[in-house]
């Protein structure tokens, strides 16, 4: 029987340096993710506002992010931007503002979406009731906005956590460059060891994001 | 069907004469569109108002009018002598003396049926929580609905909701209530239900402002009736039965006609 090429993964660290690139491409979207969420519910309040400027201005902003391959934001950010204003990027942080920059966008559009998709008219009967505009805000319109929400930025999340496979590209080593450089230096004692390490990475992404989309699925029925 | 009387339900009127709520030379436009023309109404506790007219001549806009849901280019509308109006400091006090429901009830869907209906009690006139929660009880269980307490709106028929949606408005003691068509969204065996719970709210004194379709059911409730087309008021009447079997008006004659099969 063929070798199904996990043995290189016992061998020496290389468990423990495929676990470090894994929290590598975990801490680069946990980083992103929190900011992205805080930036985007400013930025999706900002979409609902009956300025046409700030309107158009998100418009644009949205579909920049949404036509653009994630990987040319990272090398525009990384080489592009350090080539002509001559700064010295990192090449984690690069990542992080081009998550940010993307995640803000679908973040916003999400709350957008979700403030906008409560009726007028629940705003009415919380007035009637002689609620003040924050207090409808508070305990009617905002609760119901979060329980929308929630579900949606689930799965933007877990999004964006596979997406950290393209750091790699600016040279972050995360897991799936770990696992390239285990399997080239294993090439000629374990030649399967591409199926071996790339499985174990496959249910390593599997183990994080199925958690997350799973919870997104039980608090979509709950709320519905 | 269960005792409705004032102090039960709370309804309270102050003692500044019998007149609860005045409308004067009330004027209303959307963008240039006139909906009401110099509409004055006065309305006296206990009364039960009916108003009917033709869709689209501006009753639902009245009723919204009243609590300032729509701001007003023209007139006063007064409750106790004191202005209701959208920019007004006191606008949220003014409007936990004027209950509305609507046609399509509206509860807050993420909120429990004793919830929805203690909020603003809570929250608003920052009562005490078992207080409000024990009044809500009772008003439930006069509708029939206690045991459904802990449900949560999606759980509920339509009549169902819209009992609800009353017991919320009455929990805030309001002095007159608003019904803006409020079986007009439900089918029709729940209907009956609904205007049992009205027609009982008007036996024990409550004051109401009340639009609808059905027919039968404005005849059997109102004290008044106001006919409105085009925004004006074409005909009033005190004598309910006389209105609907001889309409003195031309155009109230053509629109009670339409709900004739004979
Ligand atoms: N927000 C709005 N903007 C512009 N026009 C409006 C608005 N709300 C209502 N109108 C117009 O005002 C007029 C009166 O509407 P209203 O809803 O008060 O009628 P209604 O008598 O309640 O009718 P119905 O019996 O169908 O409920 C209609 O012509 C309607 O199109
Ligand atoms: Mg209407």
């Amino acid at each position: 029987m063929q070798s199904l090429g996990i043995d290189v993964l016992f061998k020496g660290t290389n468990f423990l340096r495929l676990l470090e690139g894994l929290w590598v491409a975990v801490r680069i979207s946990l980083i992103s993710v929190a900011i992205s969420i805080v930036l985007g519910i400013l930025v999706g309040i900002l979409m609902t506002s009956r300025n046409m400027a700030v309107k158009a201005i998100f418009r644009v902003y949205l579909e920049i992010v949404r036509i653009m391959p994630q990987m040319v934001l990272l090398f525009i950010v990384y080489f592009g931007t350090t080539r002509v204003f001559g700064w010295d990027l990192e090449a984690e942080t690069a990542a992080i503002i081009v998550f940010v920059f993307w995640g803000t966008a679908e973040m916003g559009d999400l709350v957008r979406g979700a403030l906008i998709s409560i009726p007028k008219i629940q705003y009415e009967s919380a007035a009637a009731l002689g609620m003040s505009r924050g207090m409808a805000f508070r305990y009617v319109i905002l609760p119901q906005t979060i329980r929308r929400l929630i579900p949606l930025s689930i799965n933007l999340i877990t999004r964006m956590i596979k997406t950290t496979s393209l750091v790699m590209m600016i040279g972050i080593v995360e897991v799936l460059k770990v696992g390239q450089q285990i399997i080239e230096a294993n090439r000629k004692v374990s030649p399967n060891a591409a199926f071996g390490v790339f499985a174990v990475i496959f249910l390593m992404y599997f183990l994080i994001c199925w958690p997350v989309s799973r919870l997104a699925v039980w608090l979509e029925k709950k709320w519905a | 069907m269960a005792d409705f009387s004032p102090e039960r339900v709370g309804i309270v009127t102050e003692s500044t004469g019998n007149e609860v709520l005045r409308i004067e030379h009330l004027h209303k436009e959307f963008e240039g569109n006139v909906i009401l023309k110099d509409l004055n109404l006065t309305v006296r506790k206990g009364e039960v108002i009916v108003v009917i007219g033709p869709s689209g001549c501006g009753k639902s806009t009245l009723l919204r009018c009243v609590n300032a849901l729509e701001d007003i280019q023209g007139g006063q509308i007064l409750l106790d002598g004191r202005p209701v109006h959208s920019g007004a400091k006191d606008i949220t006090l003014m409007r936990q003396k004027i209950g509305m429901v609507f046609q399509s009830y509206d509860l807050f869907p993420h909120k429990t049926i004793i919830q929805n209906v203690t909020l603003a009690p809570c929250k608003v006139q920052k009562r005490p929580r078992a207080e409000a929660e024990q009044e809500a009880l009772e008003l439930l269980e006069r509708v029939g609905l206690a045991d459904r307490r802990d449900d949560y709106p999606r759980q509920l028929s339509g009549g169902q909701k819209q009992r609800v949606a009353i017991v919320r408005a009455l929990c805030m003691h309001p002095e007159i209530l608003l019904l803006d068509e409020i079986t007009a969204a439900l089918d029709p065996e729940m209907v009956h239900e609904v205007l049992d719970v009205v027609l009982s709210l008007a036996r024990s004194g409550s004051t109401m402002l009340i639009v609808t379709h059905e027919m039968a059911f404005a005849r059997a409730i109102a004290d008044r009736v106001l006919f409105i087309d085009e925004g004006e008021i074409v005909e009033e009447s005190t004598d309910p039965k006389e209105f609907f079997t001889k309409p003195e008006t031309p155009r109230a004659q053509a629109f009670l006609k339409t709900f004739d099969y004979e």
